[in-house]
């Protein structure tokens, strides 16, 4: 069998699945929906620490003073309300004290609370630490540890303001040089590249892999295993062509499929959620298009196991879930237990999603990817050599 | 008729894990001939045509089209055939015309060429005005006459028909029967045809052999198969008894003479009885109960009757009963909406 009639005939057969993908009306609004539906979910649910806003929080002032002083706390709480007058985090409520803060959270009144100890103002006229308490709700961790950090910074910056208008009294030691006196130190964060980091940066390549291997890995089952139930499969084995020409095929219809979902996760991207590319854009697709190759034959094997579309689209599920976990397209695998690392290192999403990561968030190059790269044409390769013969045997069953 | 074989089959087993569906089968079909395999749903008859046309590997056994190995020279086995599957072998979403258009441009055709047969094809089954609709949109008919002429664009010298007239009404199933013998008159195309239906198998076929359980029971002409039944001295008779009852059936049953008799509907019986006189007694049992005869016909025998001579049970499926449950379902045709 020569190659040129392989391929001739493969195209035939991507052009045939092509005609009736476009004639299906349905199918492609929700080919249009998906990636639109997964960005906007992903894009606006996901916390990201500006997003935090509105919170209600309980504060409780316990706090007696200390005879003939003015009381610290409401200082303390003066400078709180000047803080957020300027960020717009808190809703602050009053309560009268610790417990009722705990009530409050536990009916969900409030998301937070801050107590500050009776003895605040004596402790920190006798030379002590004054005591806050931040009260979180455990029901919500995400909330909380963002609270916790986002209160945490608040303090700081109080307690800053506070120890520099303490050393300002001593001599030597002015306006100008009392912040360095108490904080030596001065942290700037700045990335790789130019421009703030934000979630999209982060999720839109991982989405991006996924879609890709979603549309070989069920859409390429899928395909198959509809036509093995209709009978038509049959009319085109029965056919003198290679049984290659009908998988590349195939592969080849569902390549344009996921590009194209591909690309308008990347539009979306770059035009509803402000992620800019900062690599060479046709090393994206290049990319996206060695990402086809490297799961198909994981497809073709599903398929020639599966018997019927059902049992497929089963087996897929249960596979695909993991992986676009395990896999570190919504949450970076850094987070996850050393076991779930190493199985996520022996997934190709992971690599596919990191070049692509690389390339578009840090404006890598092939150098730079190159490791990825070799990974993901060793599964592919490995991959197909398996998926062939396996297919061959199933159709023949 | 050329005497040729055409198609040679040599101990044809088909194993699915431990139940055996095809069970050394060997027949041979000569060039130009119409070959009839007839059985009951389930009997093997499906998995035996698509050994033939290289859809599924024999476990044991083999088979040669023009000389040409099914197993190892399949591909070229597959230029010479076409077959007409169970199932529509066409894509709801393309037109008739770009349905064939694809499947002819598997087989190397040239354009030109193929074109001009798929517009020939297209008025042969009288669907050219409709070539440019939607196979999705056709009928039961007019989709089952396009499954056959998608299986000649290749003019195939064996055509294999798995059950070409199911689910068809009496007039489609009729034009169907007549574009098989045009076919097979004009093109000289030798063609192996399984059906469960007697009246089929009689008018279409120049051999038929009878598969049960995966075995060929009887293989032979129409006419010697009736003999078989006939040859046994055997009578059918159709009766039409106005005022019949329960009673008067069990009493001709109880005859001597009598083999069979089974009731059609609430006034007709059909009878089947051994000897000279097996007529004349069933009618005397009749009047002897008050019977009113309004017909009598004494029937030729029918494949119908053959194949409850050499199996012992109708044609209907009974097979299915005793095939595991499992296999059942890979054997029946399994169709699907979308």
């Amino acid at each position: 069998m020569d190659p040129k009639s392989v391929l001739q005939h493969s195209l035939r057969v991507a052009r045939k699945d092509l005609t009736e993908l476009l004639r299906n009306r349905l199918g492609l609004i929700m080919l249009v929906l998906m990636p639109i539906f997964m960005m906007s979910m992903v894009g606006f649910i996901y916390p990201s620490e500006t997003s935090i806003s509105t919170v209600s929080i309980a504060l409780a002032n316990e706090d007696e003073g200390c005879d003939g002083y003015p009381s610290a706390s409401v200082a303390f709480i003066t400078t709180l309300e000047q803080v957020n007058t300027q960020t717009d985090m808190m809703v602050i409520t009053n309560a009268s004290n610790l417990s009722e803060i705990r009530k409050l959270i536990q009916s969900g009144d409030v998301e937070g609370g801050i107590a500050i100890s009776s003895n605040f103002t004596s402790s920190l006229m006798t030379g002590k630490q004054g005591t806050i308490i931040v009260v979180t709700d455990q029901s919500n961790p995400q909330m909380s540890i963002t609270l916790q950090i986002a209160l945490k910074e608040v303090f700081e910056q109080m307690g800053t303001m506070l120890a520099q208008q303490t050393v300002q009294q001593f001599p030597s030691v002015n306006a100008s040089n009392s912040l360095a006196l108490v904080k030596p130190y001065s942290v700037k964060i700045e990335g790789a590249v130019p421009g703030h980091s934000s979630y999209f940066d982060f999720v839109a390549p991982g989405i991006m892999a996924m879609t890709v291997m979603m549309s070989v890995m069920t859409g390429l089952p899928a395909a198959i295993s509809h036509e093995k139930e209709v009978g038509t499969l049959d009319g085109m084995m029965v056919a003198p062509i290679n049984r290659l020409a009908i998988i590349v095929g195939k592969t080849l219809a569902q390549t344009a499929r996921g590009l194209l979902q591909g690309t308008l996760i990347l539009i979306l991207a770059v035009v509803l959620f402000g992620v800019t590319i900062q690599g060479n854009i046709f090393l994206v697709f290049a990319l996206l298009l060695l990402g086809v190759f490297s799961f198909v034959g994981f497809g073709v094997v599903i398929t020639s196991f599966a018997k019927d579309q059902e049992t497929a689209m089963m087996i897929m599920m249960t596979l695909m879930f993991p992986m676009m976990f395990l896999s570190g397209v919504f949450f970076p695998i850094q987070q996850m237990p050393w076991f779930m690392q190493s199985i996520s290192k022996a997934l190709p999403l992971t690599y596919l999603a990191d070049a692509l990561r690389k390339v578009m968030v840090l404006g890598a190059g092939m150098p730079v990817i190159t490791a990825e790269l070799v990974v993901l044409i060793g599964f592919g390769i490995v991959m197909t050599t398996i998926a062939v013969p396996v297919f061959r045997r199933a159709m023949t069953r | 008729m050329e005497n040729k074989a055409m198609i040679d089959v040599k101990d044809l087993t088909k194993k699915f894990s431990d139940f055996t569906a095809v069970d050394h089968v060997s027949f041979d079909v000569k060039t130009g001939e119409v070959f009839g395999l007839l059985g009951p749903n389930g009997a093997g008859k499906t998995t035996i045509i698509r050994m033939l046309s290289t859809l599924t590997r024999p476990t044991e056994g083999t088979a040669t089209i023009s000389n040409q190995d099914i197993v190892k020279n399949d591909d070229k086995v597959r230029k010479l055939i076409g077959l007409v599957s169970e199932k529509i072998i066409m894509y709801d979403r393309l037109t008739a015309k770009e349905n064939l258009r694809f499947f002819g441009s598997l087989y190397n055709i040239p354009k030109e060429v193929l074109s001009k047969r798929i517009d020939e094809l297209l008025a042969l089954v009288q669907l050219s005005k409709w070539k440019d609709s939607q196979v999705g949109t056709f009928s039961t008919g007019m989709r089952q006459r396009m499954n056959v002429i998608r299986a000649l664009l290749n003019m195939p010298e064996v055509l294999f028909l798995d059950e070409p007239t199911l689910g068809l009404d009496p007039q489609s199933s009729f034009e169907v029967r007549e574009f098989i013998k045009k076919i097979n008159r004009e093109n000289k195309t030798t063609i192996i045809i399984t059906t469960h239906m007697m009246i089929e198998a009689d008018m279409l076929c120049d051999r038929i052999g009878i598969i049960d359980h995966g075995k060929i029971a009887t293989l032979d002409t129409p006419t010697n198969l009736k003999k078989l039944v006939s040859g046994a001295n055997t009578t059918i008779m159709d009766l039409e008894i106005a005022n019949i009852t329960s009673n008067m059936i069990t009493s001709i049953q109880s005859l001597k003479c009598v083999n069979s008799v089974s009731q059609d509907n609430s006034t007709h019986i059909k009878v089947h009885a051994n000897g000279d006189d097996a007529f004349d007694t069933i009618i005397d049992s009749i009047r002897a109960k008050n019977g009113k005869i309004t017909s009598i016909e004494n029937l030729q025998p029918t494949l119908e009757d053959v194949f409850l001579h050499i199996t012992g049970h109708e044609v209907r499926d009974k097979a299915d009963q005793k095939m595991p449950l499992g296999e059942h379902r890979h054997m029946m045709p399994r169709r699907r909406v979308r």
